[in-house]
């Protein structure tokens, strides 16, 4: 399966957020969305990621462009996982149908029933801009990568 | 704004702290003195034929005295004690809080109101952001990371990893 490459309109997708609302398609419009695929909530090394992720957030804002956690996880699983990193990074989960979203975005990895480890950003008109699979769900994409996307994004 | 994209971790340079034998391989040591696994890379370090070079990767959703330490140290270093109080950091990790460090300070034989008013400065915040900021370019995402011939290698380093930088 591969990520969606650059220039590719995203696809209809439902997913959930910690409040157990929809975030669909719809509510990428109108905005730049950094989506960070990653495979589970209190995995040590997912830890890592969103923590450093966390610490360049103002940076992020700064370039206009609004950033999502996204896996398999519950809603709550994953509200427990956020607060528990001391981060504020929204989650968004893909729990039902599970891994529906990432499998449509080329971010599910098979062989473990879970999120791949990757980053997605999508532009204001819903198409994708950049976009990076880590070479297996032990890498992690650093937060460069965000910086670089969005460079080529601009 | 500072420009996060890539860029590999600058060469040593003026400001750095290091250490070891003259000659020796270079490993730049990525860290957060509120990190237990950094503790023990320190202490695999310690002895390692490596000249080390430490620099910051304190994260504020990481730990909730990184930060404060990462600048207490470099507020030390202002006093010519950076690597001794770096081991006083790392050789007890139960005691971290302010009166700890000026316990610390006052066995070290600094000037504790001198270190107090440094490590709030901005001059020093700055120094440790830099840091940070260079980590986050070169794509390092966990404590402790050491870097050697632009290589990362994230976590604690096995004796393998160790010998073989020591080869190099």
């Amino acid at each position: 399966m591969s990520i969606l490459a650059a220039g590719t309109p995203v696809p209809e997708f439902t997913l959930k957020t910690e409040d157990g609302e929809d975030f669909t398609r719809a509510d990428l419009l109108g905005h730049t969305t950094v989506l960070v695929f990653y495979p589970f909530a209190f995995s040590p090394v997912c830890t890592d990621q969103l923590q450093v992720y966390e610490e360049v957030l103002g940076e992020i804002e700064a370039q206009g462009a609004r950033i999502f956690g996204v896996s398999t996880d519950a809603g709550y699983a994953q509200k427990a996982f956020r607060e528990s990193l001391n981060v504020t990074i929204p989650q968004l989960s893909d729990f039902e149908p599970k891994g529906a979203t990432a499998k449509a975005f080329g971010a599910y990895f098979e062989p473990g029933g879970m999120t791949n480890r990757a980053l997605v950003i999508v532009d204001p008109e819903g198409v994708v801009q950049w976009s990076h699979l880590a070479g297996s769900p032990g890498d992690l994409p650093g937060a460069n990568l965000i910086f670089d996307g969005l460079a080529a994004s601009a | 704004m500072p420009d996060l994209r890539s860029a590999a971790v600058p060469d040593l340079r003026a400001g750095d702290h290091v250490r070891g034998p003259a000659g020796a391989p270079l490993v730049f040591f990525y860290g957060d003195f509120a990190c237990p696994h950094c503790a023990l890379a320190h202490a695999r370090l310690a002895g390692a034929p490596l000249r080390v070079a430490f620099r910051h990767f304190a994260l504020r959703a990481k730990h909730p005295r990184a930060l404060a330490l990462a600048h207490a140290a470099e507020a030390a270093a202002l006093q010519e004690a950076f690597w001794p109080f770096h081991d006083a950091l790392y050789a007890d990790h139960g005691s971290l809080a302010d009166p700890h460090l000026w316990e610390r300070a006052r066995r070290l034989g600094l000037d504790v109101e001198r270190l107090e008013a440094d490590r709030r400065s901005a001059a020093v915040a700055e120094r440790v952001a830099r840091d940070v900021r260079e980590a986050m370019r070169a794509g390092i995402v966990a404590t402790p990371t050491l870097v050697a011939g632009g290589a990362l290698h994230p976590g604690p380093p096995a004796r393998a990893l160790l010998e073989a930088l020591a080869a190099s």
